[in-house]
């Protein structure tokens, strides 16, 4: 039968667009605005999922984004909630959780032996023999869990936005309302959220039978209309609170993460259930539900009810009912002295029968436990949770409202880090001490009735502004009157059990008990133990009555329990709405088109991409390698390497700055010539090494290695913070490209095409000179890092592939200039015989293990890390970097680089840092660390080889090879 | 922390500092071998307010925060030199 009420003012359903669907293979119909839950209820559904673990029927409960027993998949999303998401045309819906569908489900007879599985059960029963957990977790894991994980999910990119605003007001109610006029009216950029579909919040619902208030909201949601400060989002959840007011706000197109200068939460509170036997079954709701379900979608949440209250909220629900025409059996009130505000006679005045001092004591199920049929009332005694069931009356009713009172929706003040305290006189926790700009209002912030809940929103906004530094108005809120809005223990206790505290994962009082007796007395250990507020709603409707429950068992005040934090995030968020888009930020060189062009294989170092190698046709990538290192040794190859970090030191003090930040001597340097700069930190370990230039007397160019470039330019920087010398220095890095030209046909290439004399005893190794290459301006520096002839040109980056197509142009006459990638270079250097920092090095490494004592001077007053190293020259050396390579006509399985060197003791001496095949020496050479005692010419080092086999190399001259 | 004050550009978010460690006072030259081990390996994690080199990417902009590690309050941000100014 239809549920459906005539036209009510405010409902959010468009009645002139009808939404047809299926739920479980029936055919149903909705209106427009609908969610699943109500299009269902209307249509007189009542069993609408099953619980997690029992298996049990459910209906709507809360209806407010926490019915997780009511979730549904269309076969694409897996786990909808029926009770938020609007229904849309043409939606198929099944049910999760249950095996042959929600009326029939197989897995229903768990409810008739919950007896044998109390919490813990699985932990206990399955815990040994250990061997036999991976059966017993497979049976668990397919009983378990909710929807079915659908892997062909279309992958669905969400926007991710940043916001600013002075203001961010969390909650759309009357404190939000309030808070973001008065916030908004004295021009603040204000933003205000809500979860719902539209703003007002219990302004638009909570009625006790009369509307006139709706006026009010109607002026109050114009003006924030008229307001162009301030903007009104709904359908959109604050997700959680991260440092310096940082707050993600979701809504289904994606995510925006406001930044705010101050916030003001104003997200409510969560209605509570009083604990009864089958307080679960389809038609028991809570009273916010059925305000819910009347005043938004104009559905009549039962025709014959029982109201159990512990508040005066409860009396305000009755009036509501009665105007929509349910027939309200009787009001049960669980407190003694009944309700004493005048709402009771307007109540009693309607010929409402009142029970004071009573409880349903159960709810009476129908066959199948499907929905209620009635409910026993009987005496209730507050201190001892008892009921008295010896005049207990069974009062016929298909539903059942609950309001027993309310646990603050503070999980953001929580994550901002709000002290709590527990308010005895409302029996709820508010906040105490709110961090800076964080400000509370409203329910959350323990103000209930509706013109307090008005006036301290105003009063929050007033505080926000002040903090911020405008004038606020002071106002007053108010102070509370009449009984409490919660009641301190709505708890009754029944020899059968099935009195639910969290409806997520079926955990009855008794549940507590047991853990509390087990041990877990502790509620951050009775929450692990009885997975209280672990389920999809995190302990929404839960957490409040564990913690009073555990209060109890330990004979403790409320305030001395404490309780969780909720992390974020506040709702189930998609993945989608999470993900990032893979964005990878890297740097090009200016060649770095023509290497794609021309078959480059790119790697990356650092931020940059570098061409490894040059792919030819025919060839594979090891062929390509050692034909790339053939060119430069037969001729001339260049290489990229624009990546190289070049730094610009200017200064009076510039060779003294060079003399404390690198090991060497810099001050007897000639202007024209370079240098060899090796950077330590403060232990001695090796970090960077590259080339300084002196190019004027007080002007030094220095080059650091790819990777590095932008942590040296930043330690030069801190360092001279401390020294306080008179330097400059521009990172140029990319600012200027640079080309090296390598082989015995470097300078005759080179030199047709510059005015510059780089003959061989007027261009020295170490030589540098500024000067032009056809138009482009150069700085020429003649290095020897891959080849005995070779020359580096660093130019501005705009006129980079100009010198590279100039080169090779040159290099056509002569005969082949080849480009050549990081592989062969890194190939070539190790034939030169030079280790390469950070690969023949790691972050312990000394310069006296690499045998670069040549590049130090321990001599001069200080420089980075010579301290450390007087100390470690004191000591023996514990490994050595030597040059090694194999016996002619080596047969055996080659080593791979980081394979280890093993001592005739059968101990790690050391390892392989460096390994390729010489295509000049047609043999494999190497760098490996070994035991200072195995480095003269000839010693033999053992290799255990990745499939274990021993090797046997030996230790040999390095440079490998006499150069060009 | 999600925002830090750079002495020079105002607020900016995290993401455009790098952390450079605690300021600490180096020894002299002539302390002894197991004053400068322990001023080169031993850092105090005890929580508490700590002066800390933070740098500014975008502008190249190294300063001194006094954070208290506990709370990750930011006392107050100032350049190095115009400290030792003082």
């Amino acid at each position: 039968m239809s549920m459906r009420l005539q036209n009510t003012s405010g409902e959010w359903i468009n009645r002139n667009n009808k939404i047809k669907f299926s739920f479980e293979g029936k055919d149903y119909e909705g209106f427009e605005g609908d969610t699943i839950s109500s299009a269902l209820w209307a249509a007189g559904e009542k069993v609408l999922g099953r619980s997690f673990k029992y298996h049990r029927p459910r209906g709507i409960f809360t209806l407010a984004n926490h019915d997780v027993n009511i979730m549904v998949t269309d076969g694409v999303d897996t786990n909808i909630r029926a009770d938020v998401v609007q229904v849309k045309a043409g939606m198929k819906l099944q049910v999760v959780n249950v095996d042959g569908g929600v009326m029939a489900d197989k897995k229903r007879f768990l409810d008739s032996i919950s007896a044998l599985l109390p919490v813990g059960f699985y932990y206990k029963a399955f815990h040994t023999p250990r061997s036999l957990f991976p059966f017993w977790e497979r049976i668990i894991r397919n009983a378990a869990g909710l929807g079915v994980v659908n892997f062909n999910y279309p992958r669905i990119l969400k926007k991710k936005h940043y916001a600013h605003y002075d203001l961010l007001v969390i909650g759309a109610g009357p404190a939000g309302l309030s808070a973001a006029l008065t916030a908004a009216r004295e021009g603040l950029e204000v933003l205000l959220v809500d979860e719902n579909a539209k703003p007002g919040g219990s302004f638009a619902y909570d009625n006790a039978g009369n509307s006139a208030h709706h006026a009010q909201l109607a002026n109050m949601l114009s003006e924030a209309q008229s307001l162009p400060n301030l903007t009104v989002k709904t359908n959109a959840y604050a997700a959680g609170y991260y440092a310096d007011h940082l707050v993600p706000i979701v809504d289904e197109s994606g995510i925006t993460k406001v930044r705010a200068k101050a916030v003001i939460v104003a997200s409510g509170a969560f209605e509570q259930p009083p604990v009864f036997r089958n307080n679960d079954l389809p038609g028991v709701m809570l009273g916010s539900a059925a305000q819910r379900l009347i005043a938004r979608y104009a559905v009549k949440p039962f025709l014959k009810g029982v109201v159990v209250t512990a508040n005066s909220y409860g009396y305000r629900v009755a009036l509501d009912l009665i105007a929509s025409g349910v027939e309200v059996a009787a009001i049960v009130d669980m407190r003694a002295g009944g309700e004493t505000d005048a709402i009771a006679s307007v109540v009693a005045n309607k010929g409402i029968k009142i029970h004071n001092g009573a409880c349903i004591y159960e709810a009476v199920p129908v066959s199948g436990k499907l929905g209620v049929k009635g409910a026993i009332v009987a005496d209730y005694d507050e201190a001892s949770a008892q009921a008295d069931t010896q005049k207990s009356i069974q009062i016929d009713c298909d539903g059942i409202v609950m309001c027993a009172g309310w646990a603050p929706a503070a999980a953001l003040l929580y994550q901002a880090g709000t002290g709590m305290r527990y308010d005895d006189q409302i029996h709820q926790f508010v906040p105490s001490r709110l961090p800076n700009g964080i400000f509370a209002a409203g329910k959350v912030n323990g103000v209930f009735g509706l013109n307090q809940r008005l006036q301290d929103g105003a009063r929050a906004a007033s505080d926000a502004l002040k903090y911020l530094g405008y004038v606020g108005n002071d106002t007053t809120v108010e102070s509370f009157a009449g009984s409490s809005p919660s009641h301190p223990y709505p708890i009754v206790m029944h020899p059968k059990g099935k009195n639910f505290v969290d409806f997520d994962e079926d955990i009855s009082v008794k549940d507590f008990i047991h853990a509390a007796q087990e041990g877990f007395d502790n509620i951050e250990l009775m929450k692990r133990f009885t997975t209280v507020g672990m389920g999809p709603s995190q302990g929404k409707h839960s957490n409040m009555n564990a913690i009073r429950i555990l209060a109890r068992i330990r004979s403790l005040p409320v305030n001395k329990i404490g309780t969780t934090t909720a992390r974020p995030f506040f709702h189930p968020t998609p993945i989608g709405h999470l993900a990032g888009r893979g964005l990878h930020p890297h740097r090009d060189t200016p060649l770095h088109q023509w290497h794609a062009e021309h078959g480059a294989v790119f790697t990356d170092v650092g931020a940059w991409k570098r061409p490894a190698y040059y792919k030819v046709d025919g060839q594979t990538k090891e062929q390509s390698i050692q034909n790339e290192a053939k060119a430069v040794r037969s001729a001339a190859g260049i290489i990229d390497v624009s990546t190289l970090g070049k730094i610009e030191i200017h200064g009076a003090n510039a060779a003294e700055f060079l003399e404390r930040f690198y090991t060497g001597n810099f001050k007897d340097q000639r202007v024209g010539r370079s240098r060899y700069a090796l950077m330590l930190d403060e232990s001695g370990v090796m970090v960077d090494d590259g080339v300084a230039c002196r190019i004027a007397e007080n002007f030094f160019y220095v080059t650091a290695s790819t990777s590095n470039a932008a942590a040296v330019y930043r330690e030069m920087q801190r360092w001279n913070q401390i020294w306080g010398l008179n330097v400059t220095f521009i990172n140029v890095t990319g600012a200027y490209g640079a080309v090296n030209i390598a082989g015995p046909l470097a300078r005759k290439v080179l030199q047709k095409i510059t005015l510059l004399d780089i003959s061989e005893d007027q261009f020295l190794l170490g030589a540098v000179a500024d000067t032009s290459i056809g138009e482009i301006k150069a700085r020429v520096i003649r290095v020897g890092f891959v080849s005995n002839q070779a020359y580096e040109i660093h130019v501005p980056a705009s006129s980079v592939l100009k010198l590279w197509n100039l080169l090779l142009d040159s290099g056509s006459v002569d005969g082949r200039v080849k480009p050549f990638g990081t592989e062969a270079q890194r190939l070539l250097r190790l034939e030169m015989g030079h280790p390469l920092m950070g690969h023949d090095t790691d972050g312990l490494t000394n310069p006296f293990e690499l045998g670069a004592d040549w590049a130090i001077n321990l001599n001069k007053p200080f420089f980075i890390g010579k301290r450390s190293l007087q100390i470690i020259r004191k000591r023996p050396l514990l490994k050595k970097l030597v040059a090694f390579s194999f016996k002619p006509y080596f047969q055996g399985p080659v080593p791979c680089e980081c394979n280890l060197v093993i001592s005739k003791s059968g101990q790690i001496e050391g390892r392989v840092t460096s390994l390729s095949l010489s295509p000049t020496l047609q043999r494999f050479i190497g760098f490996a660390y070994v035991s200072p005692v195995n480095t003269k010419l000839g010693d033999v080092l053992s290799i255990r080889t990745d499939s274990g086999q021993m090797v046997e190399a030996y230790v040999v001259q390095s440079p490998f090879i006499e150069g060009d | 922390m999600k925002l830090l004050t750079c002495p020079i550009n105002g607020v900016r978010p995290l993401s455009e500092f790098v952390f450079g460690g605690e300021l600490r006072d180096m020894p002299e030259a002539e302390c002894s071998d197991k004053e400068w081990a322990d001023y080169v390996y031993n850092r105090n994690g005890a929580p508490g307010l700590k002066k800390e080199w933070w740098y500014h990417s975008p502008s190249g902009t190294w300063f001194v925060a006094e954070r208290d590690t506990l709370t990750d309050n930011v006392a107050r941000t100032y350049l190095y030199e115009q400290e030792a100014a003082k």
